[in-house]
């Protein structure tokens, strides 16, 4: 075993993919020569696979979303690095008219294509540069989407996106990103399918979902609410599509209670569709309603009073645990 | 072309404010007291400066993630930097009440629509402030100002398109500072020119020595006056360079010393400086003591920013509709 940051993942699990496959290249802005990549995530690579393999283009998403797809579709593997994926407004047409491809056209064509982009608030970079479009993009078909919240889950899940013969769309929360604290990994190569949630903590009486940087909030009231005799399981389903649906079932069936932790406005988020299904598929084992910890539907603000409030932490999720108990 | 007396004097205690802004806030960030990313524009003043003095206050303009210059040169000297100053310390008092800070420091009642973090946007924004003054016959002006990486956008051309098409009064500003972060201009364009962009859309296509307030001045006076008779766009670019890296922190490495030296050598203030002393409209005593009161006024902005409270959390809730 060896122990490795969040950033360190996402370097590592991208080199060995090139190592292993030349038909990946990277396409983006400041990923090679002086940056590699705005927070570093990227370094050393360009020294390793230079200027045709880590493209550096202009400011440009449309032309670099739009170009990943087009060589996807004949035969490349592209990883488009959009940056915050407050940027994807501007390569809209791509994500959602444009990754349909297979089965617009009869599913002659497939797009073996990953998508990394920064999300999350956190830093006080206001709204154009802080927001988690998790409900955004579930809402489009035909794409994955995967959000870690570990440096082991980062890597083996990359890994499988950047195999994966479908679009997916890879979250890096800024946070986690810029965070020195490590987990430890396997020294050998390993992956994690997309599609299976894990569970960051047993417990029996709540059921606590929770989505990249909130899976670490989680765990932290979890500590805090056992000290109170309370036993909280946080889930973390790593990827929202495909969702692994089963493991927040079977979770709620033995707890009996559902709370959803998602940094995002709470309409239209991943957490109202988290909650949707339980409310469809488990409804009988429910013994209280089912609880959205998420921000308030409004921007985000740039000053870290604000900020602070705007954003999910430990004692919200601490009091809407206390409201159904 | 004659300029007043006092108009010159008023260029250059507004690019004298602009860098002790940017310098101030350089060392309060590094102190940590400002949170969040702050890109400063010391180096370019002359650019904001030498075009907002062409404009009136009921003119629009559109700033950059890089843009306390273009707010505090489109206000005018007789407006405070405290709200300002304020803002980027994340306080209540700020002029975005805490919710833009550095990155998006505007304000309408002075013209600027927005500072916008999302690059090339603002050409289509711009476009439809130039819409609505064509639409109701005002004659009113708008500036887009964008640095070079926001040339590739394809916003940049959907913008000058439609404003060259319908004639708008649109100005595009480029300040040419050759980086977009690390990445140099002409390595992710086939362009040695990059007016030449101007082509593309059959509108004047200017480049000028954006070091230079006199230049800026003149060059963006012909193009206002060409968009207040309803002549259409004008493109400029004011060819200039940063002092500091893309954001604070950021080494720039990427950057020769020999041109990080070149650029500290062009400093546009003490060579306005020196020129008025020539032309006899300053002298070195006045200068100096331009520098003091605007050092005066900034270290009270400052205090002013920092006895302000933070705003009210429940001030998150507000201003989400009209
Ligand atoms: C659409 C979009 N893509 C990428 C970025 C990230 N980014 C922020 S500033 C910047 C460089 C901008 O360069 P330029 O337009 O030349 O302005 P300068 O920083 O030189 O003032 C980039 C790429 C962004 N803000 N928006």
């Amino acid at each position: 075993m060896k122990e490795i940051t969040y950033q360190k993942a996402i370097n590592e699990a991208i080199d060995e993919e090139m190592k292993r496959d030349p038909s990946i290249f990277i396409i983006g802005e400041d990923i090679g020569k002086h940056w590699g990549g705005s927070l570093g995530e990227l370094a050393g690579l360009f020294d390793k696979y230079g200027a045709e393999r880590v493209r550096e283009t202009p400011i440009s998403e449309t032309a670099i979303l739009g170009g990943a797809i087009g060589a996807a579709a004949t035969g490349m593997r592209p990883i488009a690095y959009l940056y915050f994926d407050d940027f994807l407004g501007v390569c809209g047409d791509e994500l959602i008219n444009q990754l349909q491809m297979k089965y617009m056209y009869g599913g002659k064509t497939k797009l073996p294509l990953t998508i990394t982009a920064y999300i999350g608030a956190g830093l006080s970079a206001a709204h154009q540069h802080s927001k988690c479009l998790f409900g955004w993009l579930m809402n489009i078909s035909g794409l994955k989407i995967v959000a870690p919240a570990t440096a082991y889950d980062a890597k083996g899940l990359l890994k499988s996106a950047i195999r994966e013969d479908n679009p997916v769309i890879f979250l890096e929360h800024k946070v986690l990103l810029l965070s020195r604290s490590t987990s430890q990994i396997p020294n050998e190569e390993y992956t994690i399918p997309l599609g299976k949630a894990d569970i960051k903590r047993g417990g029996s009486e709540v059921t606590v979902v929770a989505i990249a940087l909130m899976v670490h909030r989680a765990l932290a009231a979890a500590d805090k609410l056992q000290e109170k005799g309370i036993s909280i399981e946080v889930i973390d389903p790593r990827t929202l599509v495909p969702l692994d649906k089963q493991a927040i079932i079977d979770s709620v069936k033995k707890t009996g209670r559902l709370v959803i932790m998602d940094e995002e406005p709470k309409t239209g988020s991943a957490a109202g569709e988290i909650a949707a299904i339980v409310a469809e598929e488990a409804f009988d084992f429910l013994d209280a309603p089912i609880k959205r910890v998420c921000a308030p539907d409004t921007p985000i603000p740039f000053s870290p009073v604000l900020e602070k409030f705007w954003m999910p932490d430990e004692e919200d999720l601490i009091k809407a645990i206390n409201e159904i108990m | 072309m004659a300029i007043e007396k006092e108009k010159l004097l008023d260029m250059y205690r507004t690019m004298v404010r602009i860098r002790i802004f940017e310098e101030k806030i350089a060392e309060d960030f590094a102190a940590g007291k400002i949170p969040g990313f702050v890109h400063l524009s010391a180096g370019q003043e002359a650019n904001p400066t030498g075009v907002c003095a062409n404009l009136r206050i009921d003119d629009i303009i559109t700033s950059t993630h890089r843009g306390h210059g273009h707010v505090i040169a489109k206000a005018g000297n007789q407006y405070s930097l405290a709200p300002m100053v304020a803002e980027l310390y994340g306080r209540k008092t700020g002029v975005n009440k805490g919710k833009a800070g550095s990155q998006h420091l505007s304000d309408m009642d002075i013209g600027v629509l927005v500072a916008e973090g999302i690059q090339g946007t603002a050409l289509t924004l711009a476009a439809g402030a130039a819409l609505t003054a064509k639409l109701r016959g005002t004659d009113q002006v708008v500036v887009s100002f964008i640095g070079d990486g926001t040339l590739n956008t394809g916003r940049f051309h959907e913008g000058m398109n439609m404003a060259s098409a319908w004639k708008l009064p649109l100005i595009c500003y480029c300040e040419n500072n050759v980086w977009a972060e690390s990445t140099n201009i002409y390595d992710v364009t086939n362009l040695t020119n990059i007016t030449d962009r101007a082509v593309a859309f059959n509108i004047p296509g200017v480049s000028v020595d954006g070091n230079d307030v006199l230049a800026v001045y003149k060059v963006a006076a012909e193009a206002v006056a060409r968009a207040r008779k309803g002549e259409g766009p004008t493109f400029i670019e004011g060819k200039t360079c940063r002092r500091f890296g893309h954001f604070q922190g950021d080494t720039h490495l990427y950057r020769s010393q020999e041109e990080k030296d070149e650029c500290m050598k062009r400093d546009p203030i003490p060579r306005f400086r020196k020129r008025l002393i020539e032309m006899k409209v300053l002298t070195e005593k006045e200068a100096d003591k331009i520098q003091q009161e605007v050092q005066e006024e900034m270290d009270k902005a400052v205090k002013f920013a920092l006895e302000s409270p933070f705003p009210d959390p429940e001030e998150v809730l507000t201003d989400v509709y009209a």
